[in-house]
Formats: C-alpha cells, sequence, structure tokens
C-alpha cells in the first residue's frame, strides 16, 4: 500500500466504524476488526486480538483506545489524531445537531412523549449490559467472589456514599499489589511492576 | 473555572471506567448530576438515551454533548480531550511493555476484580432509568416499553437503532399529551 494513501483509508476505515457502531464503543469493535483486518490489512488477526485484550485490560473509552493505537501504527502521530477524528467528530456533531434541536422544542407535547417513551428501551439496554458483566465477572471469579464483590461494592456505593472513583482506585492497587497469587507473593512484595 | 471543572468532570470516568465507554457511563453521572449540578437524572436520562440512538462511541458523545452544553465549542474540545487523551496516552505509551506482560495475573486481576463495581453502577443506573420513567409515564407505560423492547433486542436481535426509532414514534403518538 502506498504511504500517502493511508492517511486517507485510515480515515475511511475508522469513519465508517464510527458511524455504523450502534450501541457505543465496544459494538463497533468488530467494525474495527472488519476494516483493519480484512480491508486495509495492517494488522493479523492474532496482533488484533492482542491488542484488543491490552486495550480493555486499560480505562477509558475502548473505541478510541483502538483508533488511536492503530492510527499510529499505521501513520505516526498524525495517523492517530486522524484515526481519533474520524472515530469522535461526526457522531459527535450529529449529537449536538440533534439535541439542540430537541432543547428547542422540548416544551412541545410530542417531543417530550419521544424522550419519555425511550427511557426504558435505554434501561433495558443498560439492563443487558450489567447483566452481561456480572455473566463476565463469574466466569472469571466465580459465583461466590463476584457476589460478594456485588454485595460489598452495593453497600459502599448507595448505602455508605462511597466515591466511586475511590472504590474503583482502591481495587485497581489491590489488584496490582496482590494480584500475584501463590508462592512469589512473599518473595516479590515492595517490589514495583 | 468552568473548562478545568469540565476536563476533571470527564478525565475521572476517562481513567477509571474500566469495560470500556458504556461502563464508564455511571461515573459521568456520578460527575455531571450529583457533584457539579449541570443537569439533572432526567435530563442526562434524556441525552444519554438520545445518545444511545445515534451511532459511534457513547463515551465520546456524551462528552462533546455535555461539554457543549456547559462550556461551547471549547468545552466539547476539552471534554473530549479529557475522556480520549488520558487512556490512549496509556496504551500508545505502555502497548510495547504491555505485550509482553500480557498473561500476567495482575493485568488480569485488575479488569476482573472491577467488573462487579461496574455491574453495581450499571446496575444502579438501570434502577434510575426505570424509576424516572413511572414518574415521568406510569407503571405500565413503562413495562409494556420495557418488555417490548428487551423481546426486540435480546430475542428477536432486532436492531438498537430500530427499536428506539419505534419508540420516539410510539412516545410521539401515545405520550405526547
Amino acid at each position: 500500500m502506498k504511504k500517502k494513501n493511508n492517511q486517507a483509508d485510515l480515515f475511511m476505515a475508522f469513519f465508517r466504524a464510527g458511524i455504523f457502531g450502534f450501541g457505543g464503543g465496544p459494538a463497533s469493535i468488530t467494525l474495527v476488526h472488519k476494516e483493519v483486518v480484512k480491508t486495509y490489512k495492517w494488522m493479523n488477526d492474532e496482533e488484533f486480538s492482542d491488542v484488543l485484550a491490552l486495550g480493555n485490560a486499560m480505562p477509558g473509552p475502548i473505541a478510541t483506545k483502538m483508533a488511536g493505537y492503530i492510527g499510529y501504527r499505521v501513520g505516526g502521530i498524525a495517523g492517530l489524531l486522524n484515526a481519533i477524528a474520524a472515530t469522535i467528530i461526526p457522531t459527535v456533531a450529529a449529537m449536538i445537531l440533534l439535541l439542540t434541536t430537541l432543547n428547542a422544542y422540548r416544551d412541545v407535547g410530542w417531543v417530550n412523549g419521544m424522550s419519555q417513551a425511550v427511557i426504558p428501551v435505554v434501561g433495558v439496554m443498560l439492563g443487558v449490559l450489567t447483566w452481561d458483566f456480572i455473566k463476565k465477572s463469574s466466569s472469571a471469579l466465580g459465583w461466590l467472589i463476584t457476589g460478594v464483590l456485588l454485595a460489598a461494592s452495593l453497600l459502599l456505593l448507595e448505602w455508605l456514599g462511597v466515591h466511586p472513583a475511590i472504590l474503583i482506585a482502591s481495587i485497581l492497587a489491590y489488584a496490582l499489589l496482590f494480584g500475584h497469587k501463590g508462592k512469589a507473593r512473599r518473595k516479590r512484595r515492595g517490589e514495583t511492576l | 473555572m468552568i473548562y478545568w471543572e469540565i476536563f476533571l468532570a470527564f478525565f475521572i470516568p476517562g481513567i477509571l471506567g474500566y469495560g470500556g465507554g458504556p461502563a464508564s457511563i455511571p461515573l459521568v453521572e456520578n460527575e455531571v448530576v450529583n457533584r457539579y449540578e449541570w443537569m439533572t437524572t432526567q435530563e442526562f436520562s434524556e441525552v444519554l438515551a438520545l445518545g444511545n440512538s445515534l451511532p459511534g462511541p457513547i463515551a465520546t458523545k456524551m462528552a462533546g454533548y455535555i461539554g457543549y452544553a456547559e462550556g461551547g465549542w471549547l468545552g466539547a474540545g476539552v471534554a473530549l480531550f479529557a475522556t480520549v487523551a488520558p487512556s490512549l496516552i496509556l496504551m500508545v505509551a505502555l502497548l510495547s511493555l504491555l505485550l509482553k506482560y500480557k498473561d500476567s495475573p495482575r493485568v488480569k486481576k485488575m479488569s476482573s476484580l472491577v467488573r462487579p463495581t461496574i455491574a453495581v453502577l450499571l446496575g444502579v443506573m438501570t434502577w434510575g432509568f426505570f424509576a424516572d420513567s413511572i414518574e415521568a409515564s406510569g407503571g405500565i407505560q413503562t413495562a409494556v416499553l420495557a418488555i417490548i423492547s428487551f423481546i426486540l433486542m435480546e430475542k428477536m436481535k432486532v436492531h438498537p437503532a430500530l427499536v428506539i426509532a419505534g419508540a420516539l414514534i410510539y412516545g410521539a403518538v401515545f405520550l405526547g399529551g
């Protein structure tokens, strides 16, 4: 592939993955995979799944981490910015346009009805996502530990009013310090990652 | 300083949201509704609902719109930067290092231990959406919409965008009065 076409290809790849990906970033990853591995062959399947696995081990939105990293590999810093812009700008612009228009007609009855009817649908989507997270953690940790962690998180967040950021940061610190089970624990304590 | 607040409101969910953008939405809600009080829960859920009806990553759509609503185009830019940049810089800087540790139990434990907490955050938010909906449209409308959309999306695999479009039409016709 000629180098000068790379930036245009990058833009098209992430533009398509962004505007056809309904259901948030994680849902668009299959589209990113199709563009990156099948259409433009910037990576093979194995590289892609390694990058995805590590992207998932890091915080933040997955779509922009993937776009930025792949853009960087294909086209340097310009590629990074290009892929990020293609991923976010079209849909953010659509969002601002739609919502400012709707806000202008907020007091019209049928517009109000529209925003009421859509709330339970999003409730269902979030409920499904919640269940998905519970299933994934039980397959990684088992039902018992998952249940204990769920109950403890609920207690801390809802009844004791702990800020979610503090709770999450503590769990991450715990995993980083004590996440290596077994014999090596004592020997490696105090060592930095 | 509104831009600094916007930065912080999206920086914290960006660096703590494990499991991609949707998992960080409850954290965004916590900052936007509870801490800075830029929106009520009702307003936030409307923005989220419409955000879900459009394609593309949800975290950046929320950041872009809320940033715009609070601080104009510069606010949108600041919110997007705060959402995207920290985790992306980590990714680019650490990926080659992390590729070596990809089977490390610590790296795996980090995402698996944090998942139940994210599930609770999402579950509480789900509950909040249904409670809002019952208040706004009544229990029967809420149950009907929830059950129908669940069957369509999960059992019949209808595209979420179509289900949301259907709900918008239903709401315009039956809930407008």
